[in-house]
């Protein structure tokens, strides 16, 4: 393409495509949006309490107050105290970097095992991908919290050690998806014309079909964040995830502190309620993007409520 | 039909095959730490070393064979030390390293208990989850559609062990009332029995429902663009019998692939439940053998889970192939 043609081109589309593809992607978000923004904002929030979570919590997570437990709201302990008398805020806020980092680094590794997964079997095809298939429905069979149980009896609770065992166990099961998306890129004539001009097949990979299924991996990246928050918090209510004392939101609402929640209800509510809206949020935003993104979901034509038959919309 | 059930059946052979293989390594990877706690706990001897002691463990626990042996053994293919094949194929999974009770017995005893807050769940799921994801698809983009699409997502964000909690703590301060936590078998009371399950079933219902109503509506939308539909209108049939009639036998199909494929979420999230309600199922069996590391227990529920879910998952393939032709010929 030469220069005039270039600009005869970019005259002829739209205004809107000459932003990046981020900055549309962000403008048509909050346009088109609302909830997912709200969604977006929720999550940003949880970004900035977990990582400022020193400077936002009045207390520290383990400190004490001699004499101070259970007490209810107060204007020292804006969600009273626990059993132990720790300033339940301070330990929703610590919290939040806990869920931050399980959210962050489970959806980073899951979409980076479901990546590797997906673009080798994908793409080489064959009989390897038929083992690795079987591989792969083998390992779904099993229940998730079963596995993530089994594994955490095995090599321990922990924050890294749970974003590794949720990490793999949704890596494996996500790597259907990225396969899928592999094969329907690699039948692409741009594909066909690396592979004719001799590219190796890591360069096909890295620069022909990494980028072209960028969108089904950020929406498995997106609507990984609330499932993996909701899975560490299922198995420290349990009593195996994060070790006390660092707060995790659903290890506060087990273990010994279930004994005083009808003595003091903000125990049971707070901890629940943080979580709720978090996993509410990550799921929001999960949601719009993929519809953003993924444009076989988009309405359009075919939208019910514009029927052609029925009164149309404008 | 008949060559893709046969078909279908000869790919889930080798998928068991592997599902036993994983199910078995899962657990052999551990460090020394159940026989450390087993010893621990047991009686000291007198005379043995910790050694000696350790290896006697392992001898009575069949770990002292190499563990090709020790998964032979297991599967049912190679005889035990006392000569007997008592193995998976023989429908044996073992006995628990701390009771030594049949892993077996055990699970069947308990199954009926998982199976009932299983069953309520699901009919909650679907009554909640099909009207409302329904409604939601024929009016995309009107208020009772966002209304539905927060709520199913609420559904999905809100945890039930958080619910769960709630249960026990807010009516408790209200009316002095909290939900009755020794378990009451069906038989012999039936109407304590369905209260007690009643509660901790709809919470369950409700997680699954969310995805649930998601699929619905989705697959309804993905229905509702399709010619036929168009035709259906064209000729001037009234809404109820485009929706029924056309739309939701076609958009019902998949929903049946996607019911089945939340049955190990309604697995895991059993047990969480069974664990807040005290329900003696086998989610509870297998959070407490987490608990004392007892790995015959571990892989014998994830191996029968597995294998279930397998059959699951192959059924409902068949049923959708049987429900929809044009799954068959691909």
């Amino acid at each position: 393409m030469t220069e005039d043609t270039k600009d005869l081109y970019a005259g002829s589309v739209s205004r809107r495509k000459r932003r990046g593809f981020f900055a549309d992607l962000a403008y048509r978000f909050i346009k088109e949006k609302p909830l997912g923004t709200v969604g977006a904002i929720i999550v940003i929030l949880l970004l900035v309490v977990g990582i400022s979570a020193d400077l936002l919590a009045p207390f520290g997570y383990n400190e004490t107050f001699v004499g101070g437990k259970l007490e209810g709201m107060s204007t020292d302990h804006w969600m009273g105290t626990d059993n132990v008398g720790r300033d339940l805020m301070s330990r929703i806020i610590f919290g939040a970097r806990v869920s931050m980092f399980v959210g962050l680094g489970t959806s980073a590794l899951g979409t980076a095992i479901s990546t590797i997964i997906g673009l080798i079997s994908g793409f080489l095809g064959g009989k390897f991908d038929l083992i690795i298939q079987r591989f792969v429905d083998a390992w779904v069979c099993f229940p998730g919290l079963f596995v993530m149980l089994t594994f955490v009896a095995i090599i321990g609770g922990g924050v890294a050690q749970i974003i590794i065992i949720l990490g793999v166990q949704g890596g494996i099961g996500g790597s259907r998806l990225a396969r899928s998306a592999v094969i329907a890129v690699k039948s692409n004539l741009y594909v066909e014309a690396a592979k004719a001009i001799g590219a190796p097949t890591w360069s096909i990979l890295l620069k022909h079909i990494l980028p072209n299924i960028m969108a089904p991996l950020i929406i498995m990246f997106t609507m990984g964040l609330g499932g993996a928050i909701l899975a560490e918090a299922s198995i420290s209510f349990l009593g195996y995830g994060i070790p006390p004392p660092t707060p995790s939101w659903g290890g506060m609402l087990s273990g010994g502190a279930r004994r005083y929640m009808i003595q003091a209800p903000w125990m049971a509510i707070f901890p629940g309620l943080a979580l709720s809206i978090v996993v509410y949020g990550a799921n929001m935003f999960g949601d719009a993007l993929r519809d953003l993104l993924d444009p076989r979901l988009r309405g359009g034509l075919g939208r019910y409520s514009g029927n052609l038959l029925r009164k149309p919309k404008t | 039909m008949r060559s893709y059930i046969m078909r279908r059946f000869g790919l889930i052979i080798p998928t068991l095959i592997l599902v036993t293989i994983i199910t078995f390594l899962m657990v052999r990877f551990v460090p020394g730490s159940i026989l450390d706690l087993m010893i621990g706990d047991m009686p000291p001897e007198e005379g043995l070393t910790y050694e000696e002691m350790k290896a006697e463990l392992e001898a009575r626990l069949g770990l002292d064979v190499p563990v090709y042996t020790q998964y032979a053994r297991w599967v049912g293919i190679l005889p035990q030390k006392d000569g007997g094949f008592h193995g998976m194929l023989q429908g044996d999974l073992g006995e628990s390293l701390w009771t030594r009770r049949p892993i077996v017995d055990e699970i069947l005893s308990r199954i009926p208990i998982s199976l009932e807050l299983g069953i309520i769940a699901l009919t909650t799921a679907m009554l909640v989850a099909f009207p409302i994801g329904i409604y939601s698809a024929i009016r995309q983009d009107t208020i009772g559609d966002y209304i539905s699409r927060s709520f199913a997502i609420m559904c999905i964000a809100v945890p039930g062990f958080w619910i769960g909690t709630l249960v026990f703590v807010l009516p408790s301060i209200w009316w002095n009332w909290t939900p009755p936590v020794e378990y009451i078998p069906i038989g012999k009371d039936f109407g304590k029995n369905i209260v007690q399950f009643i509660i901790p079933g709809i919470i369950m219902g409700t997680q699954m429902a969310g995805s649930t109503m998601r699929m619905t509506r989705t697959m309804m939308l993905e229905v509702l663009r399709q010619d036929y539909i168009k035709t259906a209108w064209a000729k001037g049939l009234k809404e109820r019998a485009v929706i029924v009639r056309h739309a939701l036998k076609n958009a019902m199909i998949p929903v049946i692939t996607i019911v089945g494929g939340q049955v190990p979420v309604l697995i895991g999230g059993s047990a969480i439940m069974e664990q807040i309600f005290v329900l003696p199922g086998i989610g509870q069996y297998m959070v407490n053998a987490i608990g004392q590391r007892d790995y015959a227990i571990i892989s014998g529920i994830n191996l029968m889970m597995a294998s279930v879910l397998l059959i699951l998952i192959l059924l409902v393939d068949l049923s959708y192939a049987w429900l929809d032709p044009r799954i068959r010929y691909r």
